[in-house]
């Protein structure tokens, strides 16, 4: 057995920081010191398997997975579709991505959320799949309305879709949220605002993908999702490994 | 100019909110839609090892509970191996190391089940003393915490281990040490995560 390669060091620089006053609730649960930075040993470089046996077929159509038969929930249907890659641009196959997000009204179906929207009674609100050998993945949902939110007094989150990935080491793990092409809220949204780089941003905003979409049917956006690339070994004369 | 790289750049890392139960344990939200519900079964009926039970809370800068936190951990079974293809040796069927849990809506805690892991290596061929991996993420964390946690009982391989050792204040090596007590006969491991203040746990960039 090889143990796997470490991975890059992640790039701060393009990653919220833990304190981020403007998102008030980061302030009482951001750590102060430093983290300690650690070589990656076999704990980091592994991480969970994923197969078919853990998830069902339907799992990643949420406009059928919690729906009565024969109805389906109120809203734009989309595809939200697009590749899980490494920073080789390597694609990351067989790993679980899971979604979740509010109902075309901006509502979740969650006993904590008391926004005045509507409960969708056929929308659950959250999807998984397990990316096929190139790195790929779909969905079928509505668009998510956007909310309003405790934070300043008027803050609106833009319509996104929270995305859960694991790639093929624990330390490849990420949570992130999938804006959407256009919309005026996400550039003043206290959230997408947290991360520094605009390119960064705009790597969260997903693109109307009309080649990807069902004419007459359901519209299509695609979202890349990039994790940490594995290094390299210098084999005799080329780098190997990945 | 000089040439360009043309690595991509990792997505950013946005906050799992407080809906994360939703995507991650939709039971936990108020509805049941899966079959199979992922990571509540961290080792499995065949696992060789002492079975024991962590409990824990997550604690912010005003030293309150965190309600809507989720924890993810990811251990080697007893005898130090990683259910992954290159994670060692073959592991016992069922044992899947990796494990999902949230603090509770009312009392903050979590607890789960598992066994006790063994030994690992460290990149350079050195004992790291047992060990779980732990992921952290809730509503105002931007980016999802990584930490260790360690056992009271193996005092004596705490004091060998390499990451142990590497953090230069030695009295913050305490807040990676889950305290062993019994209950019904059973061992139970405290850990708490203090996310900020005199006592804040260390938290790693893996
Ligand atoms: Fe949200």
């Amino acid at each position: 057995m090889t143990s796997p390669e470490q991975f890059y060091q992640r790039d701060w620089s393009i990653h919220p920081p833990a304190y981020s006053p403007g998102y008030k609730t980061s302030v009482a649960r951001s750590p102060s010191y430093s983290k300690i930075s650690l070589d990656n040993s076999v704990g980091e470089l592994t991480g969970p398997v994923f197969g078919h046996s853990d998830i069902d077929a339907g799992d990643n159509d949420l406009l059928t997975n919690f729906a009565q038969p024969g109805q389906s929930p109120i809203g734009e249907r989309i595809i939200l579709h697009g590749r899980v890659l490494d920073e080789n641009a390597r694609p990351v196959p067989n790993t679980l991505v899971e979604i979740w997000q509010a109902n075309a009204g901006g509502r979740y179906r969650h006993k904590k959320d008391t926004y005045l929207a509507p409960i969708d009674p056929n929308f659950g609100g959250c999807g998984r799949t397990i990316t096929d050998e190139t790195g790929a993945f779909a969905f079928r949902t509505v668009k998510p309305g956007a909310y309003p939110w405790r934070n300043f007094v008027n803050n609106w989150r833009p319509a996104h879709i929270h995305v859960s990935v694991f790639g093929s080491g624990f330390a490849q793990r990420l949570i992130t949220q999938c804006y959407f092409q256009g919309d005026p809220l996400i550039p003043i949204c206290p959230i997408v605002q947290t991360i520094p780089d605009p390119d960064a941003i705009e790597q969260l905003t997903a693109t109307l993908d009309l080649n990807a979409t069902i004419p007459l049917d359901t519209v299509a956006y695609k979202f890349d999702i990039v994790l940490r690339g594995r290094r390299s070994t210098l084999f005799e004369n080329r780098l190997e490994g990945n | 100019m000089p040439q360009s790289l043309h690595y991509l750049k990792e997505t950013a890392s946005q906050t799992a909110g407080p809906y994360v139960h939703i995507g991650l344990a939709p039971k936990a939200a108020g509805f049941d839609i899966y079959k199979r519900e992922l990571g509540w079964d961290i080792a499995g009926p065949n696992a060789k090892g002492e079975r024991i039970r962590i409990e824990g809370s997550v604690i912010d800068g005003m030293g309150a509970p965190i309600k809507d936190a989720l924890l993810e951990l990811w251990q080697a079974n007893s005898e130090g191996n990683y259910a992954h293809p290159q994670g060692g040796d073959p592991v016992e069927e069922g044992f899947r190391g990796w494990g999902r849990v949230i603090t509770d809506f009312t009392t903050g805690d979590w607890g789960v089940e598992t066994v006790k892991p063994g030994t690992t290596l460290d990149s350079r061929g050195r004992p790291q003393a047992p060990h779980i991996t732990l992921w952290l993420v809730a509503r105002g964390i931007n980016v999802g915490l990584n930490t260790r946690l360690y056992f009271s009982d193996e005092a004596e391989a705490n004091a060998a281990d390499p990451v142990l050792n590497m953090i230069e204040w030695e009295h913050r090596r305490a807040t990676l040490i889950a305290q062993r007590s019994q209950r019904d006969g059973k061992p139970v491991y405290r850990f708490d995560i203090r996310l900020q203040g005199e006592a804040e746990t260390v938290f790693f960039d893996i």
